[in-house]
């Protein structure tokens, strides 16, 4: 007797729901992956923020002054800003080559591909959390007005990780499959950088302003680093992030369906 | 649930994006290793390697693949582990599955030995409450001593496929899919692990087998399937 074949739509939403429920091995592998790298490090994951504060603490009063900002008001935005960023450019970075990457798990046995995305991500929330420790301690100097709206921080990274989830399914089939693409990631990542206000503000560009505005990684950035440097994130910027990820799940969804079979044959 | 794999109609072809040669245009090579080369609608090189199997494995089946290098072997096991999924046709496997065509897939080397065992047996997908349990008798049966709390990047080879075999080895299954007969260790470990391997085996309702040890097959295997450039030549019972 033979039931019904699942459809690729049911196989893309059990591959989704059994990776995310899979959580004790992405936390796992995510760990591991960290523990990894700095196994005989005494500090071990402490030097990126070591390398990330280096970072800000040269750069912040330097680009304060070369913009004529107020140093006291630029170094945090700027502290926030650099951090938000790296988590960003890490995320898309290791997505791109997150299913590349597990290719040993993918070709021998049955898994949901959906962890080796959440592996990803969970490995760069845990380098994130470590840079914090650069937040607190631009805070102790420059202290965050108390408030409602700090309430957005973890729901706004909450929301990058959800949307880190789309992305990392979605780039990481289309760069399995067009070996070219993770190469031209990383190249649009790195202008990324320049183009996307992080080091600068949004508002330096008086009348161009829109030029930020519909850059969506601005929106992402702005939505961690507005709650935390007082007035919080304007509804744009919440609105772009909710339309991205509504258009991001459904177009994930639709590609995952047509080609999650395929990825194995493809890495 | 009755344990089966049971496969209709099943072709795995594989992609080569690199391999456009103006030589293979509109042609069928037949080498004398390897599946079928040929073209996908996209004009893309594909190797076929299934083509159009089908066939029942039910309890109590052994089964030896043989066939020559590249006859699709391998790519068989792996189908039915459920890595690749075939391009048409359909597949079902009832039952629990121990893969065992990399036994050290998910190892780090610069972990303990002890922390190895929960690596890998999550991977082979135990939690950690049902690996708990098996490590006393993985330390003990791997006979690694104190070197279990040691990082892995200072055993030797014969100890590192120890552990590996040790836990791969360590909780039963429905189908057990085996490349190649294992054996590791010394004479003596040796014969340790054939018996542990036997026991294993002897547990699961069915043993899928590649090998190119036709002995070995008829001593192991009531069913015998030939392949051939991917196509099924023989399942016969022996």
């Amino acid at each position: 007797m033979q039931t019904a074949r699942p459809s690729n739509l049911d196989l893309a939403l059990k591959d989704l729901k059994n990776g995310i429920s899979s959580i004790h091995v992405w936390l796992m592998l995510g760990w591991q992956e960290i523990r990894q790298r700095y196994r005989r490090s005494v500090i071990g994951p402490f030097w990126l923020t070591i390398s990330t504060g280096a970072m800000i603490a040269g750069m912040g009063p330097l680009y304060g002054r070369l913009f004529g900002q107020d140093i006291s008001a630029y170094f945090p935005y700027l502290a926030i800003s650099f951090i938000v960023w790296l988590l960003i450019a890490n995320l898309i970075n290791d997505c791109s080559n997150a299913f590349i990457a597990a290719e040993g798990f993918i070709k021998q046995i049955r898994m949901p591909l959906t962890i080796h995305i959440l592996r990803v991500i969970w490995k760069n929330l845990i380098i994130f959390a470590h840079n914090l420790a650069i937040v607190a301690l631009v805070f102790l100097f420059y202290p965050p007005e108390p408030g409602w709206h700090l309430l957005q921080f973890p729901i706004a990274l909450l929301l990058i990780a959800v949307n880190a989830l789309w992305f990392g399914i979605l780039v990481g089939l289309l760069c399995a499959r067009f070996r070219d693409i993770p190469l031209i990631i990383s190249s649009v990542v790195q202008v990324g950088f320049f183009l996307t206000p992080v080091m600068w503000k949004a508002d330096m560009l008086g009348k161009h302003i829109w030029f930020a505005k519909i850059n969506p990684l601005y929106h992402f950035i702005e939505i961690v680093r507005a709650p935390l440097i007082g007035g919080g994130p304007t509804l744009l910027s919440w609105g772009a992030v909710l339309t991205i990820t509504l258009t991001g799940y459904v177009v994930m969804i639709l590609v995952f369906s047509r080609f999650r079979a395929r990825i194995a044959y493809w890495v | 649930m009755m344990t089966s794999v049971v496969a209709t109609n099943i072709s795995v072809e594989f992609p080569i994006y690199g391999g456009k040669s103006r030589s293979l245009k509109n042609t069928f090579i037949r080498a004398a290793t390897g599946g079928l080369l040929a073209r996908d609608a996209a004009d893309h090189v594909v190797i076929r390697a299934l083509n159009d199997l089908s066939f029942e494995f039910r309890e109590g089946d052994r089964v030896g693949i043989v066939g020559h290098n590249g006859s699709g072997k391998s790519t068989l096991l792996r189908t039915i582990a459920g890595a690749y999924e075939p391009v048409s046709g359909a597949i079902d496997v009832a039952g629990k599955l121990a893969t065992m065509l990399s036994i050290s897939l998910g190892m780090d080397t610069e972990s303990t030995g002890y922390e190895n065992i929960f690596l890998r047996a999550t991977i082979m997908g135990l939690r950690t409450r049902e690996i708990e349990p098996l490590v006393d008798d993985i330390c003990a049966f791997s006979e690694l001593g104190d070197y279990i709390h040691m990082p892995m990047r200072t055993y030797s080879s014969g100890m590192s496929m120890r552990l590996a075999f040790a836990i791969s080895t360590s909780f039963p299954a429905d189908i057990v899919l085996m490349d190649e007969w294992m054996s590791v260790g010394d004479a003596e470990f040796s014969i340790k692990a054939q018996a542990r391997l036997r026991s294993m085996l002897d547990q699961a309702h069915i043993l899928v087998l590649a090998s190119h040890d036709e002995q070995l097959i008829r001593r192991n295997c009531n069913k015998i399937m030939h392949l051939d450039h991917g196509q099924l030549v023989s399942l016969d019972s022996v």
